[in-house]
């Protein structure tokens, strides 16, 4: 821990001062739930909140982190400093990963205002990482306004960055399939913006216009849906992360969208931040009573409910509900 | 699954190509093994400048960064890393190096800071149980 407590100042403090050896192990804290993670989080939070989080999002190859390179070349030329947080899949069975989107983003390595951040997916599923929006919360209060957030490689239902981000946008590449593709249920309906990634291959005009077609065909049946949840109807843009066609056009989509959340402002917090906020507590709930179950006083009548499940003596709602009771009884042990 | 137990804090290994050549099937072969031996890998891909390195190595807080290097010029840009590492306060990370590296060079490697140098031949668990026995900080 000597390395740690280094210097003056907390984590915190010295990562918000723009140290990046202080931003970068404080994420290291974070991403391992530690305690001094967590103490860094109190410290932090209240400090965040102005960033926009770009979700990026599509199938394995989809060209995500190519775009999210070129986007970040695109924000530099105005000046803004840049974040990001890639995340790739953790082996189920080694817990090993290969962290490899920053092959695509290297280009930036030697400006010190673009900070790029690998996480492995840790067991998590749904595309992130546990610690994904904590990581994230410490970049926004360490000074950067603009957070890319690049999910995992994709399937079809891996929607949780779109609980967690201002803005996603999903990456299609121009061989999505046919117009089926574009009306099934899933990542396309939580997009804000989809794009149609590698427009200089040919098809790419096609598949943007099929889905443009498909996913703006429900727009009179929004009215008529009242107040009740509905999918986005997300704009479809064409963009070459390669040529950089269309990159501009991107971030200026984005930037429109970020403006439109700044004058929604904090006093009507739009859903963006309270799904953010809930998706936050729950996952910290979920940890706080597994890590109160997995104390040592309770080890005993833990594994004795998990071997009743097993072997069908009890169901598992009888023994959810047991060691919940549990938890009630004593205090930390 | 893996087991949502005790937090896992597998070690993180940067894998770098440093210097011009193209020959980074041994890089990828390693990180590939590395994987399999349950750590995360960095990899950053070809033709790194130490400065792209070190970079890398800072941001992503890692314990370890592996070079490989086939190029000759493993004498200039090894010990750049080095000292670049240092320079931004990563004296505490494991910086190990393979590929084409006669041996008369290996000590002055050594000194400007390389712990360890692999070459043809060695084992991914022979790297792997290296890296565990002689990884600084404290997982």
């Amino acid at each position: 821990m000597s390395a740690l407590s280094a210097g003056e100042g907390s984590l915190a403090e010295r990562a918000r001062e723009g140290d990046r050896r202080a931003l970068a192990r404080l994420l290291t804290e974070v991403e391992n739930r530690t305690a001094a993670g967590e103490a860094a989080m109190r410290e932090l939070y209240p400090k965040a909140g102005g960033a926009h989080l770009v979700g990026v999002t599509g199938a394995p190859g989809s060209g995500k982190s190519t775009l999210v390179a070129a986007l970040i070349g695109e924000a530099r030329q105005g000046g803004r400093p840049v974040a990001v947080i890639a995340i790739d899949p953790s082996s189920p069975i080694t817990g090993g990963a290969i962290l490899g989107d920053r092959v695509r983003m290297q280009i930036h390595a030697g400006d010190s205002d673009v900070f790029i951040r690998s996480m492995a997916s840790r067991g998590h599923a749904g595309g992130l990482a546990a610690s994904t929006v904590a990581a994230a919360a410490v970049m926004d209060a360490a000074g950067f306004p603009l957070i890319f957030i690049e999910t995992v490689g994709t399937g079809q239902s891996e929607v949780e960055v779109a609980a967690i981000a201002d803005t996603t946008v999903v990456v299609q590449s121009p061989e999505m399939g046919d117009e089926v593709q574009a009306i099934k249920a899933g990542l396309l309906e939580v997009a804000d913006i989809v794009v149609v990634n590698k427009s200089d291959r040919p098809g790419a005009d096609r598949a943007a216009s099929q889905l443009r077609a498909m996913l703006t065909v429900g727009a009179q049946h929004d009215r008529a849906m009242g107040d009740r949840p509905r999918p986005k109807r997300p704009e479809v843009l064409l963009g070459s992360a390669l040529t950089g066609a269309g990159v501009p056009e991107l971030l200026a989509a984005l930037d429109r969208r970020d403006d439109a959340r700044r004058k929604r402002g904090t006093e009507s917090l739009d859903s963006a931040a309270l799904k953010r906020a809930e998706a936050q507590i729950s996952g910290i709930l979920a940890q706080r009573v597994s890590d109160q179950l997995r104390q040592p006083s309770r080890a005993g009548e833990r594994s004795a409910t998990l071997r009743a499940v097993a072997a069908h003596e009890i169901d598992p709602f009888t023994a959810a509900d047991r060691l919940l009771a549990l938890l009630g009884e004593r205090g930390d042990g | 699954m893996t087991s949502p137990s005790e937090p896992q804090r597998p070690i993180k290994v940067l894998i770098a190509k440093p210097g011009l050549d193209g020959h980074d099937r041994g890089a990828k072969v390693l990180a590939r093994g590395l994987r399999d031996e349950g750590f995360e890998v960095v990899y950053t891909g070809l033709r790194q400048t130490p400065e792209m390195v070190v970079s890398a190595a800072l941001q992503e807080d890692v314990d370890v960064v592996g070079l490989s290097i086939l190029s000759g010029a493993h004498m200039t840009l090894l010990p750049k890393i080095c000292a670049g590492l240092r320079e931004r306060g990563m004296d505490d990370v494991l910086v190990t190096a393979g590929g084409i590296i006669p041996d008369v060079d290996v000590p002055a490697l050594k000194e400007a800071g390389v712990s360890a140098v692999f070459g043809p031949g060695t084992t991914i668990r022979e790297v792997a149980e290296y890296i565990r026995g002689n990884v600084r900080r404290s997982n």
